[in-house]
This record gives structure tokens, sequence and C-alpha cells, in this order.
């Protein structure tokens, strides 16, 4: 099993990045919580939504935020690759592009997963009481964005050639991504433009079952939203391998 | 004798420049290949076709019997690399490098830390195998980087420029070791490189090539021969040079600043007649050509190295007419 040993020695590549660059962490959870308290905390002073406090509301959709950003960031990682010479040698090794692009994915993966774990101790903090079975039905939801986000981030990394453009293609992508999820507003009532834009945008589907994990309010039923997320994953993940197939 | 490498009408074209140009070589299983040419003259972009990294415009290559069209990752798997780029991870340990390189090339468990300590002591790293590559001077780096091209024991090996910039004692080290693994394991090596004392000490064989094509191809011996005689160096201003043509021995008369650049064969027994020519000189030196003069016979262009400020290599190649 060459393969299995090659993808882990890329993931452990990516791991050890990540723990070495501890400032991507450390700026990775600040803006989640300047959400959740500040945002989050001032509305939430004022506002419930049905009888749930508005602070709580949108925790769920500042997770999926916090694994949105860090997940399709991710993909940037490759064009410095290319920049620092690094991806040369990694292309140049005896390993299928299948390979590298899932290498990548799971190393993009466990960078999203350590923050949305960290992220996911702050319900300790607003007083969510999680048991087992939520809190392993929130990361397998978050695990599931996660890999399908960042085989979208990579996708990206794969086709431009500068850290500007990616940066520039990325803000047109994450933020109508973010707003249009319903993360900070509830999505049963909205004008029809608005909730036709919610309702095709996937990621609107993890915050739901996040939503539905976490404090037990949902607009869907769960399965929809797992088939949803799982059918984004599976889509995104077949484009990242074809499109790192084709990467130059 | 097996063809380790053999290209057919090998091209590469970058917009409007042709990079690389109807190339046809074939190298022999063990043989010393080098590859010589001024700057921008295709040499790292014939690598990198043979190393599967570009794609052709034109032809093909197959290394090691596999295509490199069809057969790419077969190829990768059967050589190693040093780039002209020093390609290893900064935010890595040099030990760290190695071994994620040993993983990807599914070098065994049980042989990798050997060789990653064999590789480490043969560019003298082991002291610092345990600090990032980062905090490495850009010798080591280029060290590591040969350490990690040698670790997995390829069939043929690439060096682009291998010894730039390293010191003299690790540029010996180095050479020692390329002619081991040629001779010991029937490595395949082909090299390029800017030193022609390196490529005369080195190669079996070089090619000169210029513009994308292959000006001459031939053993370092052969192709010294081939200039037909040594040179004399006149520092004169006074002689007539056309009146060297007397001489029946001297093939060759270049006029540079106040030098006279004779080609003479067996310059030792006809310095009388060209001294008598020249008259009075204020300096003769007489040596048998080198690779140098072979370079310069035919791509017109000089080739120096100098060492720079702060012990960076720079290269400077000057323009030269030849007459
Ligand atoms: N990616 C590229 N895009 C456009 N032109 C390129 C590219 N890579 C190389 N070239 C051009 O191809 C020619 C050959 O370049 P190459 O790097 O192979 O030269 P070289 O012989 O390795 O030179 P050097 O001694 O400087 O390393 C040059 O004219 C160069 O400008
Ligand atoms: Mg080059």
């Amino acid at each position: 099993m060459s393969q299995a040993e090659a993808i882990y020695a890329l993931w452990l590549r990516e791991f050890k990045v990540f723990t070495r660059e501890k400032s991507r962490i450390v700026s990775s959870i600040f803006t989640p919580m300047l959400w959740i308290f500040v945002f989050g905390g001032g509305l939430g002073s004022a506002i419930n939504i049905g009888n749930v406090n508005y602070q709580i509301f949108i925790y769920p959709g500042i997770l999926v935020m916090s694994v949105l950003f860090s997940s399709v960031f991710f993909g940037v990682y490759v064009i410095w690759d290319r920049k620092i010479d690094i991806l040369k040698a990694i292309l140049v090794a005896p390993l299928s592009r299948t390979t590298i692009f899932v290498g990548k994915v799971l190393g993009g993966c466990t960078d999203s997963m350590i923050q949305a774990l960290i992220m996911l101790l702050v319900s300790f903090v607003l007083g969510i009481y999680l048991t087992v079975s939520s809190f392993l039905l929130a990361i397998t939801i978050l695990f599931l964005l996660a890999l399908s986000l960042v085989s979208t981030g990579l996708i990206i990394g794969s086709l431009m050639e500068s850290p500007e453009g990616f940066n520039m293609i990325i803000s047109f992508l994450i933020f109508p991504l973010f707003f249009f999820s319903g993360a900070l507003f509830p999505i049963d009532n909205l004008p029809i433009w608005l909730s036709f834009i919610t309702y095709i945008n996937p990621v609107t589907y993890g915050v739901d079952a996040l939503r539905m994990a976490i404090i037990g309010v949902s607009q869907f039923p769960l399965y929809v939203d797992l088939i949803v997320l799982t059918g984004f994953a599976v889509v995104m993940f077949t484009i990242g391998t074809r499109s790192f197939e084709r990467m130059k | 004798m097996d063809i380790a490498i053999k290209t057919i009408n090998l091209t590469k074209k970058f917009k409007d420049i042709t990079a690389v140009d109807d190339l046809n070589v074939e190298i022999k299983q063990g043989e010393i290949f080098g590859l010589l040419g001024p700057n921008g003259a295709g040499k790292t972009t014939t690598i990198s076709m043979l190393c599967t990294i570009l794609k052709p415009t034109a032809g093909s290559a197959q290394v090691n019997g596999y295509d490199i069209l069809k057969e790419p990752e077969k190829v990768r798997r059967s050589i190693g690399i040093v780039f002209q780029q020093p390609s290893v991870d900064d935010i890595l340990t040099g030990f760290e490098n190695l071994r994620l390189h040993a993983m990807w090339y599914g070098v065994p468990k049980e042989t990798r830390e050997k060789r990653i300590d064999e590789v480490l002591e043969l560019v003298g790293l082991q002291s610092r195998q345990k600090s990032l590559v980062k905090t490495y001077s850009g010798g080591m780096r280029r060290r590591l980087e040969l350490a990690r091209g040698l670790l997995h024991l390829p069939n043929v090996l690439f060096l682009d420029e291998p010894t730039l910039g390293l010191d003299p004692q690790t540029r010996e080290h180095i050479w020692e070791y390329i002619e081991k693994m040629s001779r010991e394991r029937e490595m395949t090596i082909v090299l390029t490189t800017h030193y022609m004392e390196e490529a005369d000490s080195l190669c079996d064989r070089v090619a000169i090539i210029d513009q994308g094509k292959i000006v001459v191809m031939d053993a370092p011996d052969s192709l010294k021969e081939k200039v037909g005689g040594d040179i004399v160096y006149l520092k004169t201003t006074a002689a007539d040079t056309n009146k060297f043509r007397e001489i029946k021995e001297v093939s060759k008369i270049e006029k540079k600043d106040d030098c006279i650049i004779l080609t003479v064969k067996n310059a030792g027994e006809h310095l009388q007649e060209i001294l008598e020519i020249s008259g009075k000189v204020e300096s003769v030196e007489v040596r048998s050509a080198s690779l140098e003069d072979v370079f310069i016979n035919y791509t017109g262009k000089e080739i120096r190295t100098e060492t720079g400020e702060g012990g960076i290599v720079q290269r400077i190649i000057k323009e030269r007419t030849v007459r």
C-alpha cells in the first residue's frame, strides 16, 4: 500500500506546516469569536428568534462560517507551493494526481476540523449542552462541509496563478456563500429572490443541519440536509480530482 | 549497451520562442552525460520534459524504456532530479524533507532511515538535519536537494546545475559521489553545468546546445581535439594578424583588446616562428585547448564564473565577436 503511505506523507506535510504556523489558527478563530460574542452578544441582548436567543441562534452559523473560510482559503497554499517551487518536487514524484489531491484535501480538512473543534468548545461558554450524539453529528456535518469546501478551494487554487487572483475569486465566493446561507437569519419567511438563492446554496443545508444538531431547530428534515451535503462533497471532490489531473 | 534515454524530435515551443528544437539524443545506461550551453539554451526545458513536468510541443522521448507521454508515472518512479531552483520545503527540517520524499517514492521502511543517514552524511548535513530548512544557507539547501535526489537510488538522475554555489570542497565531494554512483550502480546521470572543468572531468560525453539545438556532441577529449590544437595568447598591439597565416599549423586567429589568440597545432614547436612574426610582445601564454575553448568555438560565447559578494556565485556570459 505505497499510495496510502504517500497520502499519509502528503497529509503529514500539511499538518506539520499547520502546527508550525500558529498564527494561522489564531487568526482563523479570531473573526468567528467576534461574530459570536460582539455581533451575537450585542443583538442577542435584544433579540430572540422564536424562543431561541439570537446569540445561540447564530452560533451554528458561525461554526459553519469558520469552516467555510478556512477550508476554501486552504486552496491558496497550492499557489504558494507553486511559487516557492515545492509543488514541482511533488509533481515529479511518482504519485498520481488523485493521490496528491487526496493528501491535500485531508490536510485541509484536518486544519478546518481542528478549528471547528476549538469553536465547538465555545458551546460550553454559551451554556449549550451537547450530548455525545449531537456532538458526533455536528462533527460529521462539519467534516462533510470541510470536504466539499476544501475541494472547492483546491480547484480554484489549481486554476489560478497568483495569490492575488485567488483572493479576488474567493471574496466573490465566500461572502455570498456565507450571507446566503441562513447563518445569520431564519430562512422560513424570506422574500422569494432571497429564499431562492438561499435554497440553492449548499452551505445553507450545513447550517440547517448543524442548527438541528446543536439547538434542535431546523427548516428541513435532517436527512435532506445530509443528502445535500453528501452530494455536494461527492461532486466537489470529483471535480477536484479532475482539476488536479489537468493542473500544470 | 542499453539505452537509458532516447529523444525523438523532442521539441518545446513557448509562444514565439523555440526553447528545444527537434532534439535527437541517445544516452546509454551508466553514462554521465553533460548538457552545456549558454543561458536560455534550453537545458532546463529539456530536462523538464524528460522528467514529465513539461509536455513537449512535438516529438517524444523514452526514459528507462518508458514513454514520457504514455507512461509518465513509470518514468517518474525511475528517475531522480535536482532542480536548478531548490525545491526543498522551508518549513520542514532537513530530515523531514528526506523522510517525506522517501515515503513518496516508496523507499521501504526498513532501509529508509539508513538511506537518509547515508545521503545526509554524503552532503555533510547530519548535524543540521533537525533544523528547519529556512535556517539553511543557499549552499546547504542545494546539498539537501542533492541528497533528496539520490535518496531513492534512481536509475537515471537529472542534475540541473548541481554544484552551483557550492564551496570547492563540497563540489569535489559531490563529483566523487556522482562518479561512484555511475560506476557502481550503473546510474545514468544527465547534468547541466556552467563549470567547464566540471563537465570535462565528470562527463563521458557532452552535448553543447544553443538556441535549443545540439551544436556538437562527443566525448570531452574528442571535442578538445576538434579545436585543432593548443591556444597561444600573445599580448601585443603591434603585429599584423594576417601574417600568422603563413604558418600552416595555425588554424584560427582572433584579436581581442590587446591580445592575439591563436589556435596552433603543436604550439610548442612553432613558438619560435610565431614570435618572429609577432615581433615584440608583452607576454606569451601557451596552453592546451580546454572544454571552454570548445564552448566558445561553437557558441561564440564566453563563460566565466566569478564569486561575487557574500560568496554568491554570479555567472557572467559575455558575447564575443568571433572573427
Ligand atoms: N515557462 C516558460 N515560458 C516561456 N518561456 C520559457 C519558459 N521556460 C523557459 N522559457 C524560455 O525557453 C528558453 C530556454 O530556457 P531554459 O530554462 O531551458 O534555458 P537553460 O538552458 O536552462 O538556461 P540557464 O543556463 O539560464 O539555466 C529561454 O529562452 C526561456 O526564456
Ligand atoms: Mg536552466
